[in-house]
């Protein structure tokens, strides 16, 4: 099978899951949709580079599954009971308006991907990776800002994690494994400490909206 | 230098397990303590020797940061600010195991004793560094450690405010001492002093820009009015021995700094020698006014702080002004005087704070109005305190007469045997200014001593006073005794001076000697004179004591001005004693006095108080920092205290930056 062959699908998945979660507003639906994304992502590195760096790769995808498949979803899973919201209400931008932003962004991805030149991947086509990865990142960060709640920050928050990750599938020949679990300890440390401190918000202000975090300004 | 970097790890050392020692203040007053002690102990034998003449020695180790080395060098200049640096750290070392004792229960020891020998260490560091990077790092080290050790006492407010208001001075000063060593290292090419010393020929514009750059950065830590204003807030909100180390030396590394950065710039022009005048005249008359319309002791002694980097400044504007135009007495003896008063300062004003620390210590105040009468109940305090209230105001047998003395020389055999303006009229200013500021300093310690020391006790507290133990009256005698060894015997340590001035601009050690030794039988003079005063005076005691021995005496309270009742409130307030001189001065002091007047018949309440803040601070400062806060305040639109907004902000930054570098 060969790179392409496999890149291809996982890159769709990617993408559709990032347009799915510009779409959706149940906070249940997004929690699996980006846990589908984080498999997805998971397997990448183990199939493209199976041949000569067996072990070391699979431990990442092996870290990175459990982590984004099971930890993440069962945290966040568990605020959704506590903070009793079921969807995002009020969104700054609306739906439609955030997946036509949403194609803007991965038009915008394309060309970067095209016209970027990343070094030490002679073997593997990366402008399709590269793109979908920042297209990943910007839409996660789109999330972050166009969102009210606690909640779709730390999903904004895991699906930018997922955009870095993608770039990092594409260096991880030059990048030390322990350099990827690091990243990867990270993103778990702080979903761990983002969803407490939204379960907290949500006990103190009986909702979890960040905007009105304001009022705690001096 | 390997016994020199070995006792400033044993401070060092001492520091850490101070800290370690967390809850008992007992231990770690003794680890910390002990440590500064040893260490400083220690250090004083190399930087002695290199200071009586041996030859420099350095230490170079790599070091991993970008224009970084682990470069440090002794050389005559280091060494002769490393010993009053040294001898203050260790005495007050000593006096502070006593004086924080009363802080220990609601206090830990651990952190005010850590943070002293961080400073100790720090210092000495920025004495030593040969490399900017190093020296930076020194620099703020010892900026932020005092900054914890002024915040000592930190639940009181007026002790925050003074702690932020030095740590924004000392960072604006840093800041142009960043530009400053940035332009040297770009002409030398490298971030070594000694490569930067070795570059001739350098600009004359840029020269002075460095120069101007250094005067200000540097002069914001030794205290050059205006930029002073860190000095009156920060050194009465620290604890006493802190105080007298931060005015002492700490200030000090100010005018080795300046000085260092001299001996990088080749030969000055005249106007740098100027310059220096005017500030040394300015912060020194500004110094001692404001000083005399205070009635916080320590506040009091910080403005003297600024008067004395005033005389300092004087005596090395002048050298500049003698090396710029080839006038060697002149240049020699204004560095002298300049450098002489660096240690003497350190040892009379060292000697004063911890005085004023002995005095807070036993009565618990430190605003004169509530003082009075000590010298009877704390002897050792009063009349130590008398020898450095004298040896301040530059009066013979001590050691600011000698200083000041040199100076004056200097200026005179300048004005009496050269005609040219240049050199004239900042001379004759230097004289005329320094006799201004001996006789305002003389009258201010009246003041300072007469209400505190003397008369009857103004309340309560100054009644029950008593007297400090041992380990804060020895530091007190021992400095004491060297303010009188420098005073009676000044001829030898002027002379031992050769070396120091040999490392200035335009300065080598075989002419500065013979410039010296024409000094020599004046100073010889002042010791036969100084003798002759003090067997006078035992004399008269004697005779005193020999005509009273077969009388009664009756004692009675001091200052009863016949009154049959007299009473404490009758006597000379501080403001009342400075009336006379701070009213010829009022134009420039702007003393604010709220005055309720005992009015009709039978007059109700009435009451009198005066307060001086300082001129520059409200005139410049103040107004300046609020037009920055009122055009800053503008920005606060973009802060929301929204997450989504601040997210925003980033992703728009890093989205223009990823267009700007693919396009």
């Amino acid at each position: 099978m060969s790179d392409g062959a496999v890149m291809e699908p996982i890159l769709v998945v990617l993408l559709v899951t990032d347009f799915l979660l510009l779409g959706s507003s149940r906070f249940r639906t997004c929690i699996k949709l980006v846990s589908v994304q984080g498999v997805a992502l998971g397997i990448l590195p183990a199939l493209l580079h199976g041949a000569e760096n067996s072990v070391r790769a699979w431990l990442l995808a092996g870290g990175s599954i459990v982590l984004k498949g099971v930890v993440f979803p069962w945290l966040l899973l568990r605020i959704l009971r506590e903070a009793q919201v079921r969807r995002e209400a009020q969104p700054f931008v609306g739906h439609s308006l955030s997946i036509l932003l949403g194609v803007g962004v991965l038009i915008f991805s394309l060309w970067v991907g095209s016209t970027l030149v990343l070094p030490a991947t002679a073997e593997l086509d990366t402008s399709l990776l590269v793109s979908a990865g920042l297209a990943t990142l910007l839409i996660g960060l789109f999330l972050t800002i166009s969102r009210r709640t606690a909640l779709s920050q730390v999903l904004g928050y895991i699906v930018v994690e997922n955009g870095i990750y993608t770039f990092g599938v594409v260096l991880v020949g030059g990048v030390p494994a322990l350099v990827e679990l690091g990243v990867l300890m990270d993103a778990f440390v702080a979903v761990f400490i983002m969803s407490i401190a939204a379960y907290h918000i949500s006990r103190e202000f009986e909702h979890i909206n960040v905007d009105q975090l304001d009022r705690l300004k001096g | 230098m390997a016994v020199l970097l070995t006792a400033m790890g044993l401070v060092a050392l001492g520091g850490l397990a101070a800290l370690a020692a967390g809850r008992s203040s007992r231990l770690a007053t003794i680890l910390g303590a002990g440590g500064s002690v040893i260490g400083c102990g220690l250090g004083l034998v190399p930087a002695l020797s290199v200071v009586l003449g041996s030859a420099p020695t350095g230490w170079h180790e790599a070091w991993d940061l970008p224009g970084g080395s682990f470069h440090v060098g002794l050389d005559a200049l280091s060494g002769f600010f490393l010993v009053p640096t040294l001898l203050l750290s260790l005495l007050a070392a000593i006096y502070g195991g006593e004086y924080l004792r009363p802080y220990a229960e609601r206090k830990s020891l651990g952190r005010a004793w850590f943070w002293f020998n961080l400073l100790v260490v720090s210092m000495v560091l920025v004495l030593i560094a040969r490399n900017v990077v190093l020296f930076l790092v020194a620099w703020e080290t010892m900026a932020l450690s005092s900054f914890f050790l002024v915040t000592f006492e930190h639940e009181r407010a007026e002790v925050r405010e003074a702690g932020w208001t030095y740590l924004v001075a000392t960072h604006l000063g840093t800041a142009f001492l960043l530009v400053m060593f940035l332009l040297l290292a770009r002409s030398a090419g490298s971030f070594d002093f000694d490569r930067m010393a070795a570059v001739v020929g350098l600009a004359p514009a840029l020269a002075s820009l460095i120069f101007v750059l250094a005067l200000v950065g540097f002069g914001t830590k030794a205290g050059f009015v205006p930029f002073h204003v860190w000095l009156p807030e920060a050194h009465p909100a620290a604890p006493s021995h802190v105080s007298a180390v931060m005015s002492g030396v700490m200030i000090k590394t100010g005018i080795y700094g300046l000085l260092r950065t001299l001996t990088f710039l080749g030969p000055p022009p005249a106007w740098w020698g100027w310059v220096l005048v005017t500030i040394g005249l300015t912060s020194g008359i500004f110094g001692v006014l404001f000083a005399l319309a205070q009635h916080d002791l320590k506040r009091l002694l910080a403005y003297h702080s600024v008067e004395n980097i005033g005389i300092i400044t004087l005596g090395l504007g002048l050298g500049l002004v003698g090396v710029s135009l080839h006038l060697p007495a002149l240049a020699v003896l204004g560095f002298a005087g300049g450098l002489l008063h660096v240690l003497n300062h350190a040892l009379f004003k060292g000697l004063l704070f911890l005085g004023a620390g002995s005095v807070l210590h036993g009565t618990g105040t430190l605003d004169m109005d509530h003082l009075g009468g000590l010298l009877k109940r704390m002897p050792a305090t009063g009349a130590t305190f008398l020898v450095g209230a004298a040896a301040i105001a530059g009066l013979p047998p001590l050691n600011g007469f000698v200083s000041e003395f040199l100076i004056y020389l200097g200026a005179y055999r300048t004005v009496t045997s050269h005609g040219a303006l240049a050199v004239l009229v900042p001379a004759a200013l230097g004289i005329a200014g320094l006799a201004l500021i001996g006789g305002l300093a003389a009258a201010c310690f009246a003041k300072a001593f007469g209400i505190v020391f003397l008369g009857e006790p103004r309340g309560e507290r100054a009644a029950k006073a008593h007297e400090a133990g041992w380990a804060m009256k020895g530091p007190l005698y021992a400095l004491a005794a060297g303010c009188a060894v420098v005073g009676l015997c000044p001829w030898p340590i002027v002379q031992s001076l050769g070396p120091v001035l040999g490392t200035l601009p335009g300065q080598s050690v075989a002419s500065t000697g013979s410039t010296l030794l024409g000094t020599g039988h004046l100073l010889l003079l002042a010791t036969v004179v100084a003798g002759l005063v003090i067997g006078l005076v035992g004399g008269l005691v004697l005779l005193r004591g020999r005509l009273l021995a077969r009388r009664p005496v009756e004692e009675t309270g001091t200052w009863d001005c016949g009154y049959a009742r007299p009473n404490a409130r009758m006597q000379y307030t501080s403001s009342s004693f400075a009336q006379p001189l701070t009213s010829l001065f009022s134009l420039f002091l702007r003393t604010r006095r709220r005055l309720t007047p005992p009015e009709g018949l039978f007059p109700g309440r009435s009451s009198f108080a005066t307060e001086t803040p300082d001129v520059c601070r409200e005139g410049i400062y103040r107004p300046a920092f609020g037009a920055i806060e009122r055009v800053v305040g503008r920005l606060r639109v973009l802060q929301q205290g929204r997450v989504q907004l601040y997210v925003l902000y980033v992703v728009l930054t890093l989205l223009a930056l990823l267009i700007w570098k693919m396009g």
